[in-house]
């Protein structure tokens, strides 16, 4: 069985890639295109860790066949700021100390993104329901959920 | 290394499932196939992908009821405000199932197909009275959503068959549905018990057609008819809440593991089916 070729738009950019079929897109992504910024942590679904967006839906990117994302566009966490410009979920998440071992971070992040991008004005609730796929073993999450409430009100304001 | 296919009609799909040398896996959202491929737990010659077959993804309303496709993700399901109004016990099963991430793929096909006694969507469904449409190379047939698991992760899909679709029946005035289930924390867990109701009442709140399933407390989501009956003919009171409790706990055959014991699981099939009951009853008279 032969490499399969797969055509997609990788934040923005078109991109292609030759993958073996039983390889993730989360494979691609580090191995293959270096983007390295989606984390493995558990490599079954439970963590988040490894969240990219596939046509805006957030999704676990090691619970997806690179082959699978033929003909879809992804967004990783590399197409988050704008060059040097920090996305307001980036700038929070600094400012409100919302990270210590940083490995979950960039999980976090795009999930936050996903979620700010359908609800503007996300409840507490709302917010840590929806971050519930995104696990954290430093933080105790709140500082997490205070970021994304703080980056949420700043996003509306202007 | 396993091959991969993603063929763009039904036909061809079971061809090469019928087809294919040594084991073929159905791929729909992947979040129970990824795992059991990366753990060794399955090891197939060839994955068929079945998402770029026309119509397998999404909802469409039909003759007055819904066709959802096998493919149809969690997220799709909970975006879909007529299923919502119609169907909102099928609609909270499907929505239970993992994080946001995994709703983004898991597909309500593949809730049934995995065949976990557990699985959050089949109680509803079989309450509900769904009926899959299952494609193979000797054309379509349909069956009743109980009927396809037939213990954990074991169905009854012939060589070269897959689901294709969920048809859900039209609904008479003054009728709903529920699903509720019983994990020991808030969210992301796997299903103590769950259970699915769904009723119809008449002007006085008389109850005049009704469904039970429990899911978690045998090796397949079971119809409980006994259940059914406690309620029929009955507005939902004391004697037939105990009724439907009595037979819920009757029809459990559950396994003692670290989610739950066997007389646990039973009381707490009791309980919840009442609570689901309680549910559907409300919701239903909501509905005119």
């Amino acid at each position: 069985m032969s490499k399969r070729h797969v055509t997609t738009v990788i934040n923005g950019e078109p991109t292609e890639f030759l993958c073996e079929p039983q390889l993730t897109l989360l494979d691609v992504l580090r191995d293959e295109l270096h983007l390295t910024g989606s984390k493995e942590g558990c490599s079954s679904g439970d963590c988040g860790a490894c969240s990219v967006t596939v046509d805006g839906r957030l999704v676990c990117s090691c619970l997806m066949l690179a082959v699978e994302a033929e003909g879809h566009k992804i967004e990783t966490i590399e197409g988050m700021a704008r060059g040097h410009e920090l996305h307001p979920l980036q700038r929070k998440f600094l400012e409100h100390a919302a990270l210590q071992c940083g490995f979950c971070t960039p999980g976090f992040l795009v999930a936050a993104k996903a979620l700010l991008d359908r609800n503007p004005d996300p409840t507490e609730t709302e917010t840590r329901y929806w971050l519930a796929g995104n696990l954290c073993r430093c933080t105790g999450y709140d500082k997490i959920v205070h970021a994304v409430l703080d980056a949420a009100a700043e996003m509306r304001r202007k | 290394m396993v091959g991969y296919i993603a063929p763009s009609t039904v036909e061809e799909a079971s061809r090469v499932l019928a087809g294919a040398a040594g084991s073929a896996k159905v791929l729909s959202g992947g979040t129970d196939l990824l795992v059991q491929l990366r753990s060794g737990r399955v090891n197939p010659d060839l994955i068929v992908d079945i998402k770029k077959i026309p119509g397998i993804s999404g909802i469409r309303q039909q003759d007055g009821g819904f066709v959802i496709g096998a493919a149809t993700s969690g997220a799709e399901i909970g975006e879909c405000e007529p299923l919502k109004a119609a169907w909102p016990g099928i609609v909270e099963a499907a929505n239970l199932i993992g994080s946001t991430q995994v709703q983004g793929r898991a597909s309500l096909g593949g809730n049934l197909c995995n065949a976990s006694p557990a699985a959050d969507s089949v109680p509803a469904l079989i309450a509900a009275r769904a009926i899959c449409v299952i494609a193979g190379p000797k054309g379509r047939r349909e069956v009743p959503v109980e009927r396809v698991a037939t213990g954990p992760g074991r169905t009854s899909l012939g060589p070269g068959e897959f689901l294709l679709e969920f048809r859900l029946p039209k609904r008479p005035p003054r009728s709903s549905d529920a699903y509720l289930r019983f994990i020991p924390r808030t969210e992301m867990d796997i299903a103590v018990v769950g259970a699915g109701v769904s009723l119809t009442r008449d002007a006085a709140g008389v109850i005049t057609d009704a469904h039970v399933a429990l899911g978690a407390v045998a090796p397949t989501a079971l119809l409980v008819p006994e259940a059914a009956k406690a309620l029929i003919g009955r507005k939902l009171d004391e004697t037939a809440l105990n009724l439907l409790d009595k037979a819920a706990q009757n029809a459990c055959k559950p396994i003692d593991d670290k989610r739950g014991t066997i007389a646990y699981r039973t009381k707490v099939a009791g309980v919840l089916a009442r609570r689901t009951a309680a549910i559907a009853y409300q919701r239903a008279g909501e509905r005119q």
